[in-house]
Protein backbone atom coordinates (compact mmCIF):
# COMPACT_ATOMS: atom_id res chain seq x y z
CA UNK A 1 0.00 0.00 0.00
CA UNK A 2 1.58 3.20 -0.91
CA UNK A 3 1.79 6.06 1.80
CA UNK A 4 -1.03 8.06 0.00
CA UNK A 5 -3.18 5.37 0.01
CA UNK A 6 -3.24 4.67 3.69
CA UNK A 7 -3.45 8.26 4.23
CA UNK A 8 -6.71 8.45 2.57
CA UNK A 9 -7.73 5.13 4.42
CA UNK A 10 -7.33 6.93 7.52
CA UNK A 11 -9.30 9.41 6.46
CA UNK A 12 -12.01 7.67 5.35
CA UNK A 13 -12.66 6.60 8.92
CA UNK A 14 -12.33 10.11 9.79
CA UNK A 15 -15.61 10.43 7.61
CA UNK A 16 -17.21 8.02 10.28
CA UNK A 17 -16.38 9.52 13.10
CA UNK A 18 -19.47 10.23 15.35
CA UNK A 19 -20.93 7.74 14.03
CA UNK A 20 -22.57 4.09 14.86
CA UNK A 21 -21.43 1.38 12.76
CA UNK A 22 -24.33 -1.81 12.56
CA UNK A 23 -24.12 -5.45 12.21
CA UNK A 24 -26.36 -6.88 9.29
CA UNK A 25 -27.28 -9.73 7.87
CA UNK A 26 -29.58 -9.08 5.18
CA UNK A 27 -30.30 -6.20 2.62
CA UNK A 28 -33.27 -5.52 3.97
CA UNK A 29 -31.40 -4.96 7.68
CA UNK A 30 -29.07 -3.02 5.63
CA UNK A 31 -31.59 -0.64 4.06
CA UNK A 32 -33.60 -0.52 8.17
CA UNK A 33 -29.83 0.59 9.72
CA UNK A 34 -29.46 3.31 6.85
CA UNK A 35 -32.88 4.56 7.32
CA UNK A 36 -32.11 4.26 10.89
CA UNK A 37 -28.16 6.57 10.56
CA UNK A 38 -26.11 4.02 10.72
CA UNK A 39 -22.79 5.96 9.23
CA UNK A 40 -21.65 2.38 7.41
CA UNK A 41 -22.75 -1.28 7.92
CA UNK A 42 -21.29 -4.53 8.87
CA UNK A 43 -22.14 -7.27 6.33
CA UNK A 44 -22.24 -10.71 7.52
CA UNK A 45 -23.80 -13.73 7.74
CA UNK A 46 -24.37 -14.07 10.98
CA UNK A 47 -24.49 -12.02 13.97
CA UNK A 48 -21.89 -12.44 17.04
CA UNK A 49 -24.52 -13.57 19.38
CA UNK A 50 -25.91 -16.64 16.91
CA UNK A 51 -21.86 -17.31 16.11
CA UNK A 52 -21.65 -17.40 19.67
CA UNK A 53 -24.99 -20.00 19.76
CA UNK A 54 -24.23 -22.07 17.13
CA UNK A 55 -20.63 -22.82 18.15
CA UNK A 56 -18.19 -24.30 15.45
CA UNK A 57 -15.72 -22.48 12.95
CA UNK A 58 -17.12 -19.14 11.95
CA UNK A 59 -15.73 -18.08 8.42
CA UNK A 60 -15.84 -15.09 6.07
CA UNK A 61 -19.08 -14.24 4.21
CA UNK A 62 -20.71 -15.66 1.08
CA UNK A 63 -19.43 -12.97 -1.07
CA UNK A 64 -22.83 -12.73 -3.02
CA UNK A 65 -24.68 -11.94 0.39
CA UNK A 66 -22.03 -8.98 0.76
CA UNK A 67 -22.71 -8.05 -2.83
CA UNK A 68 -26.45 -7.80 -2.28
CA UNK A 69 -25.78 -5.24 0.94
CA UNK A 70 -23.32 -3.53 -1.16
CA UNK A 71 -26.10 -2.85 -3.79
CA UNK A 72 -28.75 -2.05 -1.07
CA UNK A 73 -27.21 1.11 0.59
CA UNK A 74 -25.32 3.73 -1.00
CA UNK A 75 -23.30 4.05 3.04
CA UNK A 76 -19.82 2.45 3.23
CA UNK A 77 -20.10 -1.56 3.47
CA UNK A 78 -17.66 -3.21 5.97
CA UNK A 79 -16.81 -7.13 6.29
CA UNK A 80 -15.28 -9.22 8.28
CA UNK A 81 -12.45 -11.82 7.26
CA UNK A 82 -10.50 -14.40 9.47
CA UNK A 83 -7.44 -13.38 11.67
CA UNK A 84 -4.64 -13.96 9.53
CA UNK A 85 -6.62 -15.12 6.77
CA UNK A 86 -5.09 -13.34 4.07
CA UNK A 87 -7.08 -14.63 1.28
CA UNK A 88 -10.34 -13.58 2.67
CA UNK A 89 -8.96 -10.44 2.74
CA UNK A 90 -8.24 -10.70 -1.30
CA UNK A 91 -11.17 -11.77 -1.87
CA UNK A 92 -13.11 -8.93 0.06
CA UNK A 93 -11.21 -6.57 -1.83
CA UNK A 94 -11.72 -7.81 -4.97
CA UNK A 95 -15.41 -7.41 -4.46
CA UNK A 96 -14.15 -3.53 -3.08
CA UNK A 97 -15.22 -3.65 0.12
CA UNK A 98 -15.24 -0.18 1.78
CA UNK A 99 -13.40 -1.64 4.86
CA UNK A 100 -12.29 -5.39 5.65
CA UNK A 101 -12.69 -6.22 9.77
CA UNK A 102 -9.52 -8.46 10.50
CA UNK A 103 -12.31 -9.61 13.61
CA UNK A 104 -11.73 -12.62 16.61
CA UNK A 105 -15.84 -12.64 16.25
CA UNK A 106 -14.87 -15.01 13.04
CA UNK A 107 -13.00 -18.28 14.43
CA UNK A 108 -9.05 -17.33 13.83
CA UNK A 109 -7.32 -18.90 10.53
CA UNK A 110 -3.85 -18.06 12.40
CA UNK A 111 -2.79 -18.21 15.90
CA UNK A 112 0.81 -16.15 15.72
CA UNK A 113 0.17 -13.76 12.27
CA UNK A 114 -2.17 -11.22 11.54
CA UNK A 115 -2.74 -10.21 8.14
CA UNK A 116 -0.04 -8.32 6.84
CA UNK A 117 -2.41 -5.15 5.73
CA UNK A 118 0.34 -3.26 4.32
CA UNK A 119 0.24 -5.12 1.12
CA UNK A 120 -3.78 -4.03 0.76
CA UNK A 121 -5.57 -1.36 -1.41
CA UNK A 122 -8.38 -1.64 1.07
CA UNK A 123 -8.42 -0.14 4.38
CA UNK A 124 -8.54 -2.75 7.42
CA UNK A 125 -9.67 -1.94 11.22
CA UNK A 126 -8.69 -4.24 13.98
CA UNK A 127 -9.72 -5.09 17.42
CA UNK A 128 -7.54 -4.21 20.18
CA UNK A 129 -7.80 -4.73 24.33
CA UNK A 130 -4.97 -2.86 25.48
CA UNK A 131 -2.20 0.09 23.23
CA UNK A 132 -0.05 -2.80 22.74
CA UNK A 133 -2.18 -4.47 20.91
CA UNK A 134 -3.75 -1.35 18.86
CA UNK A 135 -0.15 0.12 17.86
CA UNK A 136 0.96 -3.92 16.56
CA UNK A 137 -2.01 -3.45 14.50
CA UNK A 138 -1.38 -0.63 12.71
CA UNK A 139 2.13 -1.47 12.57
CA UNK A 140 0.98 -3.96 10.54
CA UNK A 141 -0.82 -1.62 8.68
CA UNK A 142 -4.60 -1.48 9.87
CA UNK A 143 -5.97 2.35 9.22
CA UNK A 144 -9.04 2.50 11.92
CA UNK A 145 -8.97 0.04 15.40
CA UNK A 146 -11.91 -0.23 17.87
CA UNK A 147 -12.15 -2.03 21.10
CA UNK A 148 -12.90 -5.77 20.88
CA UNK A 149 -14.92 -5.86 23.80
CA UNK A 150 -16.89 -9.41 24.22
CA UNK A 151 -19.33 -9.20 21.13
CA UNK A 152 -22.21 -11.25 21.00
CA UNK A 153 -22.52 -10.54 24.64
CA UNK A 154 -24.71 -7.36 25.66
CA UNK A 155 -22.35 -6.78 28.22
CA UNK A 156 -20.56 -3.56 27.92
CA UNK A 157 -17.75 -4.22 30.88
CA UNK A 158 -15.12 -5.50 28.17
CA UNK A 159 -15.35 -2.40 26.03
CA UNK A 160 -15.02 -0.68 29.08
CA UNK A 161 -12.02 -1.81 30.10
CA UNK A 162 -10.33 -2.26 26.63
CA UNK A 163 -11.06 1.27 25.96
CA UNK A 164 -9.89 2.63 29.67
CA UNK A 165 -6.63 0.51 29.87
CA UNK A 166 -6.09 1.74 26.31
CA UNK A 167 -6.46 5.84 27.32
CA UNK A 168 -4.51 4.50 30.28
CA UNK A 169 -1.37 3.39 28.65
CA UNK A 170 -1.65 6.92 26.69
CA UNK A 171 -1.48 8.64 28.95
CA UNK A 172 0.98 7.15 31.05
CA UNK A 173 3.40 7.49 27.38
CA UNK A 174 2.54 10.83 27.23
CA UNK A 175 4.16 11.73 30.30
CA UNK A 176 7.08 9.83 30.20
CA UNK A 177 10.48 11.55 29.36
CA UNK A 178 11.81 11.25 26.19
CA UNK A 179 14.64 8.87 26.87
CA UNK A 180 11.97 6.61 28.49
CA UNK A 181 10.50 5.68 25.44
CA UNK A 182 12.78 2.83 24.18
CA UNK A 183 12.19 1.19 26.87
CA UNK A 184 8.09 1.93 26.80
CA UNK A 185 8.36 0.65 22.57
CA UNK A 186 10.01 -2.88 23.77
CA UNK A 187 7.28 -3.21 27.09
CA UNK A 188 4.57 -3.29 24.67
CA UNK A 189 6.32 -4.56 21.47
CA UNK A 190 6.03 -1.87 19.54
CA UNK A 191 7.84 0.05 16.86
CA UNK A 192 9.31 3.29 18.72
CA UNK A 193 8.00 5.69 15.81
CA UNK A 194 4.33 4.94 16.98
CA UNK A 195 5.34 4.90 20.69
CA UNK A 196 6.76 8.31 20.13
CA UNK A 197 3.48 9.53 18.05
CA UNK A 198 1.82 8.68 21.40
CA UNK A 199 3.80 10.84 23.92
CA UNK A 200 3.26 13.89 21.21
CA UNK A 201 -0.24 13.44 19.77
CA UNK A 202 -1.78 11.52 23.84
CA UNK A 203 -3.88 9.53 21.30
CA UNK A 204 -3.20 7.29 18.29
CA UNK A 205 -2.35 8.12 14.97
CA UNK A 206 -5.67 6.47 13.45
CA UNK A 207 -9.73 6.73 14.64
CA UNK A 208 -10.27 4.92 17.17
CA UNK A 209 -14.43 3.27 17.91
CA UNK A 210 -15.82 1.29 20.73
CA UNK A 211 -17.10 -2.09 20.10
CA UNK A 212 -18.26 -5.09 21.76
CA UNK A 213 -21.20 -5.71 24.25
CA UNK A 214 -23.05 -2.08 22.92
CA UNK A 215 -26.58 -2.52 23.33
CA UNK A 216 -28.57 0.37 25.27
CA UNK A 217 -28.02 4.38 24.07
CA UNK A 218 -26.48 4.72 27.30
CA UNK A 219 -23.92 1.76 26.18
CA UNK A 220 -22.99 3.86 23.19
CA UNK A 221 -23.19 7.59 25.24
CA UNK A 222 -20.83 5.57 27.90
CA UNK A 223 -18.52 4.93 25.56
CA UNK A 224 -18.24 7.94 24.16
CA UNK A 225 -17.54 9.56 27.07
CA UNK A 226 -14.87 7.05 27.88
CA UNK A 227 -13.46 9.15 24.43
CA UNK A 228 -14.20 6.60 21.52
CA UNK A 229 -14.70 8.24 18.13
CA UNK A 230 -17.61 6.37 17.08
CA UNK A 231 -19.64 2.78 18.23
CA UNK A 232 -19.95 -0.30 16.57
CA UNK A 233 -23.09 -2.01 17.40
CA UNK A 234 -23.54 -5.81 16.54
CA UNK A 235 -26.08 -7.85 18.44
CA UNK A 236 -27.27 -5.27 20.33
CA UNK A 237 -29.99 -3.81 17.56
CA UNK A 238 -31.29 -6.75 15.29
CA UNK A 239 -31.18 -9.10 18.30
CA UNK A 240 -34.13 -6.53 20.64
CA UNK A 241 -37.26 -6.44 20.18
CA UNK A 242 -37.40 -2.53 18.44
CA UNK A 243 -34.27 -3.00 16.10
CA UNK A 244 -35.60 0.65 14.07
CA UNK A 245 -36.09 2.81 17.27
CA UNK A 246 -33.14 0.95 18.79
CA UNK A 247 -30.76 1.77 16.21
CA UNK A 248 -31.95 5.77 15.65
CA UNK A 249 -31.72 6.33 19.24
CA UNK A 250 -28.17 4.57 19.68
CA UNK A 251 -27.69 7.13 16.91
CA UNK A 252 -28.41 10.31 18.23
CA UNK A 253 -26.83 9.23 21.72
CA UNK A 254 -23.97 9.31 20.03
CA UNK A 255 -24.20 12.37 18.42
CA UNK A 256 -25.30 14.23 21.86
CA UNK A 257 -23.32 12.16 24.02
CA UNK A 258 -23.44 14.26 27.38
CA UNK A 259 -26.86 15.38 26.87
CA UNK A 260 -28.40 13.30 29.77
CA UNK A 261 -31.83 14.77 29.06
CA UNK A 262 -32.12 13.78 25.83
CA UNK A 263 -30.36 10.06 26.16
CA UNK A 264 -33.29 9.98 29.05
CA UNK A 265 -36.01 10.34 26.63
CA UNK A 266 -33.88 8.38 23.61
CA UNK A 267 -33.85 5.43 26.38
CA UNK A 268 -38.16 5.28 26.58
CA UNK A 269 -39.99 2.23 25.68
CA UNK A 270 -37.14 1.19 23.32
CA UNK A 271 -39.01 -2.79 23.89
CA UNK A 272 -36.55 -5.28 25.05
CA UNK A 273 -33.10 -5.14 24.99
CA UNK A 274 -31.26 -7.97 23.87
CA UNK A 275 -31.11 -10.36 26.73
CA UNK A 276 -27.29 -10.48 26.98
CA UNK A 277 -25.13 -12.88 29.20
CA UNK A 278 -22.51 -11.72 31.78
CA UNK A 279 -18.62 -12.37 31.25
CA UNK A 280 -18.34 -14.53 33.76
CA UNK A 281 -21.03 -16.91 32.21
CA UNK A 282 -19.72 -16.97 28.99
CA UNK A 283 -17.17 -20.19 28.06
CA UNK A 284 -15.92 -18.51 25.06
CA UNK A 285 -14.12 -15.04 24.96
CA UNK A 286 -13.39 -13.89 21.78
CA UNK A 287 -11.33 -11.06 22.75
CA UNK A 288 -8.51 -13.63 23.74
CA UNK A 289 -8.55 -14.16 19.86
CA UNK A 290 -5.19 -12.78 18.77
CA UNK A 291 -2.42 -10.82 20.21
CA UNK B 1 -16.85 36.96 13.83
CA UNK B 2 -18.02 33.16 15.22
CA UNK B 3 -18.52 30.36 12.94
CA UNK B 4 -20.87 27.49 13.81
CA UNK B 5 -19.79 23.65 12.73
CA UNK B 6 -22.33 21.13 12.27
CA UNK B 7 -21.48 18.10 14.37
CA UNK B 8 -23.70 15.45 14.66
CA UNK B 9 -21.85 13.23 12.69
CA UNK B 10 -18.41 13.08 10.28
CA UNK B 11 -15.04 14.96 10.51
CA UNK B 12 -15.94 18.20 12.21
CA UNK B 13 -13.54 18.32 14.48
CA UNK B 14 -10.96 18.78 11.83
CA UNK B 15 -12.51 22.04 10.70
CA UNK B 16 -12.58 23.27 14.20
CA UNK B 17 -8.77 22.56 14.00
CA UNK B 18 -8.31 24.52 10.70
CA UNK B 19 -10.46 27.63 12.12
CA UNK B 20 -8.17 27.85 15.03
CA UNK B 21 -5.20 27.70 12.91
CA UNK B 22 -6.68 30.60 11.26
CA UNK B 23 -7.81 32.69 15.02
CA UNK B 24 -11.33 32.09 13.90
CA UNK B 25 -13.94 31.67 16.93
CA UNK B 26 -16.41 28.51 16.09
CA UNK B 27 -18.63 26.01 18.31
CA UNK B 28 -20.06 22.87 17.29
CA UNK B 29 -24.22 22.51 17.14
CA UNK B 30 -25.14 19.20 18.05
CA UNK B 31 -29.20 20.12 19.09
CA UNK B 32 -31.81 22.66 18.42
CA UNK B 33 -30.30 24.51 21.84
CA UNK B 34 -27.23 25.45 19.84
CA UNK B 35 -28.89 27.42 17.13
CA UNK B 36 -29.95 29.77 19.36
CA UNK B 37 -26.60 31.00 20.03
CA UNK B 38 -25.05 34.46 18.08
CA UNK B 39 -22.81 32.92 14.95
CA UNK B 40 -22.07 34.15 11.48
CA UNK B 41 -21.64 31.54 9.35
CA UNK B 42 -22.08 27.56 8.98
CA UNK B 43 -19.44 24.72 8.15
CA UNK B 44 -21.45 21.60 6.91
CA UNK B 45 -18.54 18.91 7.27
CA UNK B 46 -18.10 16.01 5.52
CA UNK B 47 -18.98 12.18 6.63
CA UNK B 48 -22.17 10.49 5.53
CA UNK B 49 -25.02 13.11 4.16
CA UNK B 50 -27.65 10.14 5.07
CA UNK B 51 -26.39 10.23 9.01
CA UNK B 52 -26.91 14.24 8.88
CA UNK B 53 -29.55 14.72 6.79
CA UNK B 54 -32.02 12.22 9.19
CA UNK B 55 -30.56 14.24 12.51
CA UNK B 56 -31.24 17.36 10.84
CA UNK B 57 -34.65 16.35 10.20
CA UNK B 58 -35.50 14.89 13.36
CA UNK B 59 -32.98 17.29 15.85
CA UNK B 60 -35.33 20.27 14.00
CA UNK B 61 -31.96 22.06 12.89
CA UNK B 62 -33.73 22.05 9.06
CA UNK B 63 -35.37 24.46 8.45
CA UNK B 64 -34.03 26.89 10.91
CA UNK B 65 -30.59 26.56 9.06
CA UNK B 66 -32.45 26.39 5.77
CA UNK B 67 -33.91 30.17 6.59
CA UNK B 68 -30.67 31.78 7.74
CA UNK B 69 -28.29 30.43 4.42
CA UNK B 70 -31.41 31.78 2.54
CA UNK B 71 -31.61 34.99 4.26
CA UNK B 72 -27.80 35.27 3.21
CA UNK B 73 -25.36 33.97 5.95
CA UNK B 74 -22.13 32.84 4.32
CA UNK B 75 -22.52 28.52 4.46
CA UNK B 76 -19.60 26.32 3.62
CA UNK B 77 -20.40 22.72 2.79
CA UNK B 78 -17.76 19.49 2.13
CA UNK B 79 -18.11 16.44 0.33
CA UNK B 80 -21.58 15.45 2.67
CA UNK B 81 -22.19 19.12 3.24
CA UNK B 82 -22.38 19.86 -0.51
CA UNK B 83 -24.94 17.09 -1.18
CA UNK B 84 -27.14 18.69 1.86
CA UNK B 85 -27.02 22.13 -0.22
CA UNK B 86 -27.46 20.90 -3.68
CA UNK B 87 -30.73 21.88 -5.46
CA UNK B 88 -30.74 18.24 -7.39
CA UNK B 89 -28.85 14.96 -6.45
CA UNK B 90 -28.18 12.10 -8.75
CA UNK B 91 -29.33 9.20 -9.27
CA UNK B 92 -32.57 9.65 -7.63
CA UNK B 93 -32.73 13.55 -8.55
CA UNK B 94 -34.35 14.45 -5.54
CA UNK B 95 -33.62 17.81 -3.87
CA UNK B 96 -30.81 17.98 -1.22
CA UNK B 97 -31.75 17.94 2.31
CA UNK B 98 -31.19 21.63 2.69
CA UNK B 99 -31.25 22.38 -1.57
CA UNK B 100 -30.58 25.95 -1.50
CA UNK B 101 -28.08 25.79 -4.13
CA UNK B 102 -28.11 25.59 -7.37
CA UNK B 103 -25.85 22.54 -8.30
CA UNK B 104 -26.95 19.48 -9.68
CA UNK B 105 -24.88 16.40 -7.22
CA UNK B 106 -23.37 12.57 -8.41
CA UNK B 107 -23.25 10.54 -5.05
CA UNK B 108 -20.19 8.70 -4.45
CA UNK B 109 -19.36 9.78 -8.11
CA UNK B 110 -15.89 8.16 -7.99
CA UNK B 111 -17.04 4.45 -6.55
CA UNK B 112 -16.58 2.73 -3.44
CA UNK B 113 -13.14 3.52 -1.08
CA UNK B 114 -10.98 2.04 -3.81
CA UNK B 115 -12.06 4.91 -5.83
CA UNK B 116 -10.37 7.52 -3.28
CA UNK B 117 -8.25 9.34 -4.49
CA UNK B 118 -5.38 12.28 -3.98
CA UNK B 119 -4.89 15.64 -6.29
CA UNK B 120 -4.01 18.91 -6.82
CA UNK B 121 -5.88 21.70 -8.77
CA UNK B 122 -6.29 25.08 -9.56
CA UNK B 123 -9.00 26.89 -7.70
CA UNK B 124 -9.82 29.96 -8.87
CA UNK B 125 -8.48 33.06 -7.06
CA UNK B 126 -6.86 31.27 -4.55
CA UNK B 127 -3.96 29.28 -6.80
CA UNK B 128 -2.94 25.38 -6.43
CA UNK B 129 -4.28 23.60 -3.77
CA UNK B 130 -4.36 20.20 -2.29
CA UNK B 131 -7.78 17.77 -3.00
CA UNK B 132 -8.13 14.70 -0.77
CA UNK B 133 -11.65 12.81 -2.72
CA UNK B 134 -12.86 9.82 0.02
CA UNK B 135 -15.84 8.02 -1.84
CA UNK B 136 -16.52 11.53 -2.81
CA UNK B 137 -19.54 13.02 -5.04
CA UNK B 138 -18.82 15.44 -8.08
CA UNK B 139 -21.21 18.27 -9.50
CA UNK B 140 -22.29 17.12 -12.48
CA UNK B 141 -23.88 20.50 -13.45
CA UNK B 142 -24.44 24.35 -12.50
CA UNK B 143 -27.34 26.81 -13.08
CA UNK B 144 -28.66 30.40 -11.55
CA UNK B 145 -25.78 32.42 -10.76
CA UNK B 146 -23.72 29.16 -9.66
CA UNK B 147 -19.97 29.66 -10.40
CA UNK B 148 -17.19 27.08 -10.96
CA UNK B 149 -13.98 27.62 -8.88
CA UNK B 150 -12.43 24.35 -9.49
CA UNK B 151 -12.26 21.52 -11.55
CA UNK B 152 -10.36 18.11 -12.03
CA UNK B 153 -10.27 15.28 -14.42
CA UNK B 154 -13.17 17.09 -16.06
CA UNK B 155 -15.41 17.24 -13.02
CA UNK B 156 -16.33 19.71 -11.22
CA UNK B 157 -15.55 20.00 -7.38
CA UNK B 158 -15.88 23.35 -6.28
CA UNK B 159 -18.62 26.06 -6.88
CA UNK B 160 -19.77 29.33 -5.24
CA UNK B 161 -23.02 30.74 -5.50
CA UNK B 162 -23.49 34.29 -3.48
CA UNK B 163 -23.34 33.56 0.57
CA UNK B 164 -22.75 29.39 -0.43
CA UNK B 165 -19.75 27.75 -1.38
CA UNK B 166 -19.28 23.84 -1.97
CA UNK B 167 -16.03 21.46 -2.62
CA UNK B 168 -16.03 18.32 -2.83
CA UNK B 169 -13.05 17.54 -1.24
CA UNK B 170 -11.44 17.87 2.37
CA UNK B 171 -9.62 20.80 2.58
CA UNK B 172 -9.85 20.02 6.05
CA UNK B 173 -7.54 17.35 5.63
CA UNK B 174 -4.85 19.10 4.57
CA UNK B 175 -2.82 21.19 5.96
CA UNK B 176 -3.27 24.02 3.75
CA UNK B 177 -5.95 26.52 5.39
CA UNK B 178 -6.46 28.19 2.22
CA UNK B 179 -9.70 26.96 0.95
CA UNK B 180 -10.88 28.07 4.46
CA UNK B 181 -9.37 31.28 4.66
CA UNK B 182 -11.15 31.94 1.29
CA UNK B 183 -14.87 31.30 3.57
CA UNK B 184 -13.40 33.76 6.07
CA UNK B 185 -12.85 36.18 3.75
CA UNK B 186 -16.61 35.32 2.34
CA UNK B 187 -18.23 36.22 5.76
CA UNK B 188 -16.28 39.35 5.93
CA UNK B 189 -17.33 40.42 2.50
CA UNK B 190 -20.92 39.59 3.71
CA UNK B 191 -20.66 41.55 7.23
CA UNK B 192 -19.10 44.47 5.25
CA UNK B 193 -22.10 45.00 2.49
CA UNK B 194 -24.65 44.67 5.35
CA UNK B 195 -23.15 47.48 7.25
Amino acid sequence: MSEKRYELNKQLAQMLKGGVIMDVTTPEQARIAEEAGACAVMALERIPADIRAAGGVSRMSDPKMIRGIQEAVSIPVMAKCRIGHFVEAQILEAIEIDYIDESEVLSPADDRHHICKRKFKVPFVCGARDLGEALRRIAEGASMIRTKGEPGTGDVIQAVRHMRTMNAEMRRIQHLRGDELFEAAKELQVPIDLIEYVHENGKLPVVNFAAGGVATPADAALMMQLGAEGVFVGSGIFKSGNPKKRAAAIVKAVTNYTDARMIAELSEDLGEAMAGINENEIELLMAERGN
Amino acid sequence: MTVAVLALQGAFAEHGNMLERLGAEYFEIRKYEDIKRPFDALILPGGESTVMGKLLRELKLLKPIRERIEAGMPVFGTCAGLILLSGRVEPEMTRGCLGTMDIRVKRNAYGRQLGSFYTEGEFRGIGRIPMTFIRAPYISDVYGSTRILAETGGRIVAARQGNQLVTAFHPELSDDARVHKYFLDMIKEERDTKI
